[in-house]
């Protein structure tokens, strides 16, 4: 049994470093264009964001809708230590420190306001997270206003990315399946009852919530060395959205799900880059329809597996092999349906003689 | 002294426009416990709508104020048949980010089709609004007379509707238990229509309002008053229609004493603060009563 299990994670360990060295050789050799990277890294972060909200939105059922107030603390923490150590510790100190700061406001937001539920619960988060951006609006002296932080260098390349993003990944999905992933599930799925079989629920919130803005942070400072550029407004109500966007279409409780919508949704929106105002009717729409016709997300809150894609393939060859046969069946129902008339009147007549 | 007594007319001023948008927040949330998002959208549609029937058709205010209200009604509706009533028994999560969906649709939907540029009113209509009644060195405008006249006679009309007539009735039962209003003979879904019909309608008119008070609109004008409206409706506690009238005026005081003292770029950290003070100590809000929930 262990030597199964440990021949599964080896498999998933070579399975990571090999997908790293493809990428990392096409960067190499000039085969991925800056265009693509570009696309890539904004995948790899939105990967970071989206998973660590699926924490606490989808697993843990409490609906945030202020993972950029998070993300901006990152960013923050992170370009103002570049700007005073700009080397690559620098960069690793800035990501740790801006991703515990980070960690810290979720704790000190969340111990209060979790007591809330549901949609008090979002408003509330969606409040702080606009007072965290009109702090750093006001704090001139530290943050340089609303006219944002330029950083000179970039440290972040395909190596960080990918070991962030993966990390992030790894260590949430570990969570979720350990017994304090399962509290949390509990919590999501009936808060009373988890209560009564003695999980206790505010600890169990408050831990997801600080793993998720933890995680936030991560993905903040990581953007704010990527983009050399960063200022207050970036972080707004709508980031949180666009967060919120990718864990909903993905699925609420699904991290492969998630990562999937990130990918899918940031190559849309750069290919509708050019219009992008056509960009927010369609995540509007894409909202609104995967509520109408599939509330829980396209995934649902299943994890794509080998067992799932076995299925998968099965539906798939079943509908196959019965599209010969329901070719026929359609050929004939027309067939049939243009000769009714043809037969009443048929029928009729035999009556009539 | 002067300076208080004109912060407070400034306050009274806009806080009547953060009651007319919170009592369509409180109504809607009392009747089926739903942030409509979508509502401070409506709000921006009834600006609009009033621009464009003072720039294109050439009306005056209040023929404006009456078609934006007749309009955004229509939309409320239109709105709540489409995108929520199909969500009736999903889970609440659901329906809010439905909500968000359908606002995050009207804003970059408008968007599209009017650009995202910033627009001002009519000089003619602005110039006659802007001039007022000078009392020593205390200016009340036109505008500002105006806002509060429609707010509170549509304050009046809304307290008549609900408390005297048959379909306030309905709303009251309704907000009170479906089920039980249902098993009564109520017909839920024409009540919880009537309810968006009722807040749309006041939501245009503070669109149009505000739109000549600060002479300027775009798109994504509707966002911040509806989320402080928002606020608004918490304070005085939701769902409750009185409640959303004094957390109105309540934050428009604050936010025009606050940015009236020097901390104009604090005041809405101000107010978001308020709310989480009063989400805090008094969840229910100032009128409301704590409700036990039962397993």
């Amino acid at each position: 049994m262990s030597k199964g299990f440990n021949k599964k994670a080896f498999i998933k360990t070579l399975a990571l470093l090999l997908a790293f060295s493809v990428v990392q050789l096409l960067i190499r050799f000039n085969i991925i264009s800056y265009y693509y990277q570009d696309i890539l890294a904004r995948v790899c972060i939105n990967i970071i964001l989206a998973v660590s909200l699926n924490l606490i939105t989808g697993f843990t059922g409490q609906f945030s809708l202020g993972h950029a107030g998070f993300m901006s603390i990152g960013a923050y923490t992170c370009a103002l230590i570049i700007e005073r150590v700009p080397t690559v510790y620098g960069f690793i100190a800035g990501v740790i420190l801006g991703a515990l700061l980070a960690a810290f406001a979720g704790f000190l937001v969340g111990l209060p306001t979790l007591r809330l539920k549901g949609d008090y619960l979002a408003i509330a988060t969606l409040g702080l997270s606009e007072i965290i951006r009109i702090l750093f609006i006001n704090l001139d002296s530290i943050t340089n206003g609303a006219a944002g932080l330029y950083l000179q260098r970039r440290f972040v390349n395909w190596f960080w990315l990918y070991l962030f993003t993966v990390s992030t990944v790894v260590l949430i999905s570990n969570f979720v399946r350990s017994s304090h992933g399962r509290a949390c599930i509990s919590i999501r799925e009936d808060e009373i009852a988890a209560e009564a079989v003695g999980i206790n629920t505010t600890k169990y919130k408050v831990i997801a919530f600080m793993i998720g803005s933890f995680f936030a942070g991560v993905a903040g400072a990581v953007y704010a060395s990527y983009n050399y550029f960063i200022e207050p407004n970036l972080f707004n109500f709508s980031k949180s959205i666009d967060i919120l966007v990718v864990v909903v279409l993905g699925g609420l409780g699904s991290i492969s799900g998630s990562i999937m919508a990130a990918t899918v949704l940031e190559l849309i929106s750069s290919f509708l880059q050019s219009v992008a105002a056509i960009r927010m009717v369609l995540y509007a729409v894409l909202l609104i329809l995967i509520m109408l016709f599939r509330p829980g997300g396209l995934m649902g809150s299943r994890e794509l597996s080998v067992a799932m894609l076995t299925e998968l393939r099965k539906k798939a060859i079943a509908w196959l092999k019965a599209m010969p046969a329901r070719a026929v069946h359609a050929v004939r129902s027309i067939a049939k349906g243009s000769g009714k008339p043809g037969d009443k009147s048929a029928g009729k007549g035999r009556v009539d003689g | 002294m002067d300076q208080f007594v004109q912060q407070i007319i400034n306050g009274i001023s806009l806080g009547s426009i953060y009651a007319l948008i919170a009592l369509g927040y409180t109504m809607v949330y009392g009747i089926i416990k739903l942030i409509n998002f979508a509502h401070c959208d409506v709000y921006m549609l009834g600006a609009y709508i009033g621009y464009f029937c003072m720039t294109i058709l050439h009306l005056d205010v209040i023929p404006s104020l009456l078609i934006a209200m007749m309009l955004c009604t229509v939309v409320g509706v239109l709105i709540e048949k489409i995108a929520y009533k199909p969500l009736r028994n999903a889970t609440r999560i659901a329906v809010l980010i439905t909500a968000i969906g359908v606002s995050l649709f009207l804003e970059y939907g408008t968007m599209y089709f009017v650009s995202a540029q910033v627009r001002t009113f009519p000089p003619r209509i602005v110039k006659s609004m802007s001039a007022g009644i000078k009392l020593g060195n205390i200016n009340v405008t036109y505008m500002q007379l105006m806002i509060v006249g429609v707010t509170v006679l549509l304050m009046v009309l809304l307290q008549f509707t609900v408390k005297k007539t048959r379909i306030g009735k309905a709303m009251r039962a309704v907000s009170l238990d479906v089920d039980a209003a249902e098993l009564m003979g109520i017909n839920v879904d024409t009540t919880i229509s009537f309810t968006f019909a009722l807040g749309s309608a006041l939501a245009g008119a503070a669109g149009v309002l505000v739109g000549l008070y600060y002479n300027s609109i775009n798109p994504l004008m509707g966002m911040l008053p509806g989320l402080k409206a928002f606020v608004a409706a918490v304070f005085g506690g939701i769902g409750i229609i009185p409640g959303a009238m004094i957390g109105g005026y309540f934050i428009g005081m604050v936010e025009t004493f606050v940015s009236g003292y020097g901390y104009s770029m604090y005041r809405d950290a101000v107010v978001f603060a308020i709310l989480i003070l009063i989400l805090i100590i008094k969840p229910a809000g100032l009128l409301g009563r704590n409700v036990r929930e039962k397993v």
